[in-house]
């Protein structure tokens, strides 16, 4: 198949097009680089907003200081925590929504309605809300439901503040599985199931056999958008928790925000700019990976 | 053995009844081919004795059981969808193994119950491949090796072949009849297709609004259609249906004034002034010298085979006539038909056929 001919044709086409594609490939890179290449420059400078005296080449200091730093580890780590658990829980009950709300029932387009709500409330209100009305430990609805069966209320953001984290960014996330998922379920072949059912198969291998399956997907797809979204969580924490109690909930975009515009070193915001991005990479690397592998089935 | 009973059987989707009370006996190892027009129902009928629709009223029953409530899979027979219907992500031989491997049965009796059916099908090449890569008449074959490898009691069919071009068409219809022949499984076939029907049926029934209009061999149709919707259901070109009034009786002979005002007299004892249709198969008619129904030739399709002309007698549709290839048959000329044999269908006013002698 490696003919010379068609090559010499693509390189034709090329030279055809590429002036006029030039302009627009420039403003993104410019868009993207430029940001990034000050990023990675601050990164090795001594930048510190409330000492303008000290300056000059920093090499890897700012680095050294980051890494060695006892929130840089748990950062990482609640970041990842954070991403895989709402993962998890939006693709679980996404997929649970999507089967659902394809059935036929009375009220079905409000139930969709509601159930895509969520997705249009700003973080900080979806917090706000959270924090609030229903997690309070002492106005909270769940500490009054906890009241009235007899426990005692947990206060979420002192004892289980990742869990609590996890739970509001699932609850904003899980409109958007749900709509993709359920678009998805939608352009299921019903005869498929039908075909299934006579072959003997029951709900949960009808879904492990014929939904699943044709939903991976779509899944995959919502596991991509997703991640790059959940990786930048910020609202959420600066709301609820400021990253704490202790590190409990600072993630690399929360210690990267604290050393910026808390602690005023943008040498060190830099530096940790730069490994979100390179974590950020790899994440995406895995992702494209399992994708590429599901996509050309 | 597969005997299925349909006693009365009803579907109503809310208010809108589909199904109007079907009664039939389907015989074990009967061939029995369901026809009729878009929409009357044959789908419908034939998922309520699948298991995929629910029963609104009547019966069913296969051997004797009542099964109204029996889930599909349960009921032991197997359907080949329209579509195919096959498992995308799956391989050909993981397609047919399924059922199998659902119901608990050992990896090697599975491979063996599929290659098996994959021989009879000439799918042994392809047992490795995804649906997506085969064309669709390696599809339906797969679609009918995965009813094959469950060894249903009886294979349910729904329009299977209209998916497919013409030549495949025959191609898989003759595999099919040779299947029916191999396995001596009940069947039941949903068909637009009245080549279909007629080759591959040992009975059809014709569907129309729900209801049976009539149940019979094919040439049991074709020859003493029970109606005037069975007649012009039946048969390629349309059986002519001509509308006439009785003028003259006498003896056991009626004189019919057919639209348009020719003559035509007919072997049966009728009311004079009755309102009758004729009912005349195109094959039926023949070139004659003189007198007959007279028309003006409006078209000729020449088939090669044969020649197919309409000519205008006066009435509100033109006459059908089938003609040999070599027929002398010229446009806007004026020719004469007479009929062969008795082969005339007559239908009264309500559209019920009334009985000739002779056919
Ligand atoms: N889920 C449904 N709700 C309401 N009406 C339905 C439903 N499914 C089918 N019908 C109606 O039932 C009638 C029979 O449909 P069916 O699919 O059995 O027709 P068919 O004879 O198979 O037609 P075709 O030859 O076009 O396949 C149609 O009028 C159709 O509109
Ligand atoms: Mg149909």
């Amino acid at each position: 198949m490696a003919n010379a001919k068609p090559k010499m044709q693509h390189r034709a086409k090329l030279m055809r097009t590429w002036p006029l594609l030039t302009p627009a490939v420039g403003v993104l890179l410019l868009w993207a680089l430029v940001p990034l290449a000050m990023t990675l420059w601050f990164s090795f400078q001594r930048y510190n907003l409330v000492d303008p005296t000290i300056s000059g080449f920093a090499g890897w200091s700012n680095y050294k200081f980051l890494v060695e730093s006892p929130a840089f580890l748990a950062s990482i780590l609640n970041e990842l925590v954070m991403v895989a658990a709402v993962l998890v829980i939006t693709l679980v009950l996404g997929v649970a929504f999507a089967v659902l709300y394809d059935q036929e029932f009375p009220g079905r387009a409000i139930a969709r309605l509601l159930v895509i709500g969520p997705f249009f409330v700003m973080p900080t209100v979806a917090a706000l809300i959270w924090k609030n009305l229903l997690m309070d430990p002492v106005n909270g609805v769940f500490a009054y439901i906890a009241r009235s069966l007899g426990f005692t209320p947990l206060d979420w953001f002192t004892h289980a503040p990742m869990a609590g984290e996890v739970m509001i960014v699932s609850w904003e996330w899980v409109p958007f599985a749900t709509l993709i998922l359920l678009t998805a379920m939608q352009s299921l072949d019903r005869q498929q199931i039908e075909a299934a059912k006579m072959d003997g198969a029951r709900g949960p291998q009808i879904l492990r056999y014929v939904i699943l399956p044709h939903l991976s997907r779509p899944i995959t797809i919502v596991m991509m958008m997703e991640t790059i979204y959940l990786l930048a969580v910020f609202a959420e924490i600066f709301v609820t928790t400021s990253g704490g109690p202790g590190h409990a909930t600072t993630t690399l975009t929360y210690l990267i925000y604290q050393k910026a515009l808390v602690a005023f070193d943008v040498g060190g915001a830099s530096a940790g700019g730069v490994i979100a991005v390179i974590l950020a990479n790899i994440v995406a690397l895995f992702l494209i990976r399992s994708v590429a592998r599901n996509v050309d089935l | 053995m597969c005997t299925l009973e349909l006693k009365n059987l009803r579907k109503a989707y809310g208010n809108v009844e589909v199904i109007k009370g079907v009664d039939l006996t389907i015989n074990d190892r009967e061939f029995v081919v369901f026809v009729g027009p878009s929409g009357c129902g044959k789908s419908t009928l034939l998922r309520m004795i699948a298991g995929l629709e629910e029963i609104s009223g009547g019966e069913l029953l296969i051997d004797g059981v009542r099964v109204n409530q029996v889930p599909p899979d349960k009921r032991g027979l197997a359907m080949v969808f329209q579509s195919y219907a096959l498992y995308p992500h799956m391989n050909v031989a993981d397609n047919m193994a399924f059922a199998l491997r659902l119901a608990g049965v050992p990896k090697a009796e599975r491979d063996a119950r599929v290659a098996v059916a994959a021989k009879t099908l000439q799918l042994d090449a392809l047992l490795d491949r995804k649906p997506a890569n085969l064309s669709g008449g390696q599809r339906q074959r797969v679609a009918i090796g995965r009813a094959i490898v469950r060894q249903p009691k009886a294979f349910l069919f729904d329009e299977p072949l209209s998916n497919l071009d013409a030549a495949l068409r025959v191609q898989t219809r003759i595999e099919i009849a040779k299947l029916h022949n191999d396995l001596k499984s009940t069947m039941i076939y949903v068909t637009h297709d009245q080549i279909e029907a007629m080759t591959l049926a040992d009975r059809i029934v014709v569907f129309n609004a729900g209801r049976i209009e009539q149940v019979g061999t094919p040439l049991e149709l074709y020859h003493n259609p029970a109606n005037l919707f069975v007649a012009g259901f039946i048969g390629s070109p349309k059986m002519n249906l001509i509308g006439a009034e009785v003028v003259q009786t006498d003896g056991s002979a009626s004189m019919l004034k057919l639209e348009g005002g020719s003559g035509f007299a007919v072997p049966a004892r009728l009311a004079p002034g009755a309102k009758v249709t004729l009912g005349l198969r195109p094959e039926h008619i023949e070139l004659a010298p003189e007198g007959g129904l007279a028309g003006k030739v409006e078209v000729v399709e020449h088939l090669g085979n044969e020649t197919i002309a309409y000519a205008d007698i006066g009435a509100a549709q033109p006459l059908t006539v089938k003609l040999s290839s070599d027929a002398p048959v010229r446009l806007g000329e004026t020719l004469h038909f007479a009929l062969r044999g008795h082969a005339a269908s007559l239908f009264d006013e309500q559209g019920q056929a009334i009985a000739l002698p002779g056919t």
